[in-house]
């Protein structure tokens, strides 16, 4: 490297000077748009004609204290459902994802199997997975049945992994066979290759679309309130019912909002980290 | 000794023949160059040899032992053969040394500590002992080459398969790699070679072996089969090649 200061030639420094230039100016120029859009909104809305009862019956903040603790309880439901789910989802989504893969004529009734489940649990509407788990199941009276909630989580981890195998299974998918030849040319078995070779690089290359995954999921796991559970929604619809008011559903809508965030910048960061590496950088 | 001997080999893909009754044998220590215009078979040939094809038809046998007959476990084969690609196929979520060290531990069941020291020694010799824990996206075309003919060697192979391993090099950065074949050679190496470059074939193998459409039609000693073909099919590629400015 040289350690003599480079002077700019008069052309490099005009361009400069223009460049800054029009820094300063599409600045000025965002900020002056936003102003103007964000004060004809506020203006169009709190000057409407019903804004007055929309804000009593939407934005009570005396009744969103009231609300808050009770919706913050069934909130935690929410976040406990969804930790023991995503984790059930992704575990059973992979394995099914392999089982797919399989080769050889032994398999052929487990790849059936995998295929068939894939296929039906991305068709089957999640309410009614749901119902016929925690209404259905527990008429059968067994011993041990677990409790609703389990089985409320059970229906969410059907339907997810069914979505979840096929991420992983595009994955798998999406490996170069030079890789799979080159790890079988050292002798590594199949069983090795998946585990060594395939597999690392499957679930780095689809980590994005996985937790998009699990963001949706997030929302999803509030409908086990439909068999009786009290989650963050369902709390709010009772507070809504007591008190003639629908602020506690802001109030739930905004939770549901911060707790995505952490989720959803992971994913953002995690996708990004994922191009870089695409383009080699 | 013979190390490896084809019989007859043939293999079609959907119905256009690519090895026609092929025959090829190797002696211990002796580098044997396929040379031949793309499609002529050789890379099917290194595939067929490390069962990575199936065959059509003939035999193959490594060390006496016939490696094409049914009931064979494959992996157990190819820990004894090593294969380098032509697009090198290193493991890009692997950092050199786990490249190098993978096999070794899992197929061979050495300690991580015995494959690494192993993988070091190899990477010294080679001149990429800087490179251990670098990934491979971040090497030369040519340090990746090298460190994929390093992890085929960290398996101690009785017989080592080249693929056109310079083909996706460029110019500057062949002789790195061709120079460490060289010394593969001297230390007794058994090589068998799919190359485009005729004049490093002339210098490295002890034998050459034309091959056109799925045969060898012509082998022998490099000064024979450069300096005097006596098949017109021979002639005519070396012809090609000689215009090209390749030899």
């Amino acid at each position: 490297m040289s350690t003599t200061a480079h002077v700019h030639s008069p052309a490099q420094r005009a361009r400069e000077e223009y460049r800054r230039r029009q820094t300063v100016l599409s600045v000025l120029i965002a900020a002056a748009s936003t102003a103007a859009v964000g004060t004809l909104l506020a203006v169009a809305v709190t000057g409407a004609p019903g804004w007055d009862r929309v804000r009593q019956s939407f934005l009570d903040p005396r009744i969103a204290r009231d609300a808050l603790p009770r919706v913050l309880d069934g909130l935690w439901l929410n976040v406990r459902l969804l930790v023991c789910c995503a984790i059930g989802a992704l575990l059973l989504g992979l394995l099914i994802a392999i089982l797919r893969t399989l080769r050889g004529p032994v398999f052929f009734p487990i790849r059936a199997l995998a295929a068939g489940y894939t296929y039906t649990f991305r068709g089957l509407p999640l309410i009614i997975v749901l119902y016929l788990l925690t209404l259905g199941v527990p008429g059968l009276r067994l011993q041990g049945m677990p409790s609703v909630l389990v089985l409320g989580g059970l229906a969410l981890v059907l339907t997810y992994s069914g979505y979840l195998a096929e991420v992983f299974r595009a994955g798998i998918e999406s490996v170069h066979p030079s890789q799979l030849a080159a790890a079988r040319s050292l002798g590594l078995t199949y069983r090795q290759t998946m585990r060594h070779v395939v597999l690392p690089q499957a679930v780095r290359r689809v980590a994005p679309p996985l937790l998009n995954d699990v963001v949706a999921l997030q929302k999803d796991v509030g409908l086990v309130s439909l068999a009786g559970p009290i989650d963050a929604v369902r709390a709010a619809q009772i507070a809504t019912a007591q008190s003639f008011n629908y602020t506690p559903y802001i109030v739930a809508g905004v939770l549901f909002v911060l707790l995505a965030i952490p989720l959803i910048a992971v994913t953002d960061q995690v996708t990004l980290r994922a191009a870089r590496r695409q383009s080699g950088g | 000794m013979d190390v490896l001997r084809c019989r007859g080999l043939r293999k079609e893909f959907g119905g256009q023949v690519v090895l026609d009754s092929l025959d090829l044998t190797v002696a211990e220590h002796q580098v044997v160059a396929l040379i031949g215009a793309s499609g002529s078979g050789k890379s099917t040939l290194l595939r067929c040899v490390n069962l990575l094809e199936e065959l059509h038809d003939g035999t193959i046998e490594l060390d006496g032992e016939e490696i094409s007959a049914p009931g064979v476990d494959p992996d157990q084969v190819r820990r004894r053969i090593g294969m380098v690609f032509q697009s090198y196929n290193l493991f890009p979520h692997l950092n050199v040394l786990d490249n190098i060290t993978l096999a070794p531990r899992r197929v061979h069941g050495r300690s991580r500590r015995e494959a690494e020291d192993r993988a070091r020694e190899l990477l010294a010799r080679v001149g990429l002992a800087a490179k251990a824990d670098t990934f491979p996206d971040r090497l030369s075309g040519g340090q990746q080459q090298r460190v994929a003919i390093v992890r085929a060697l960290a398996n101690s192979p009785r017989l080592l398969l080249l693929d056109e391993v310079t083909s996706a090099l460029d110019p500057e950065l062949v002789g790195e790699v061709l120079t460490m074949i060289r010394d593969l050679k001297a230390e007794g190496m058994t090589m068998v070679l799919a190359t485009h470059e005729m004049s490093f074939a002339r210098d490295v193998a002890d034998q050459v072996c034309f091959l056109d459409a799925g045969r060898v039609v012509e082998s022998g000693p490099p000064e024979q089969v450069f300096g005097g073909p006596t098949q017109p099919r021979t002639r005519q590629f070396l012809a090609r090649i000689i215009e090209a400015g390749r030899l």
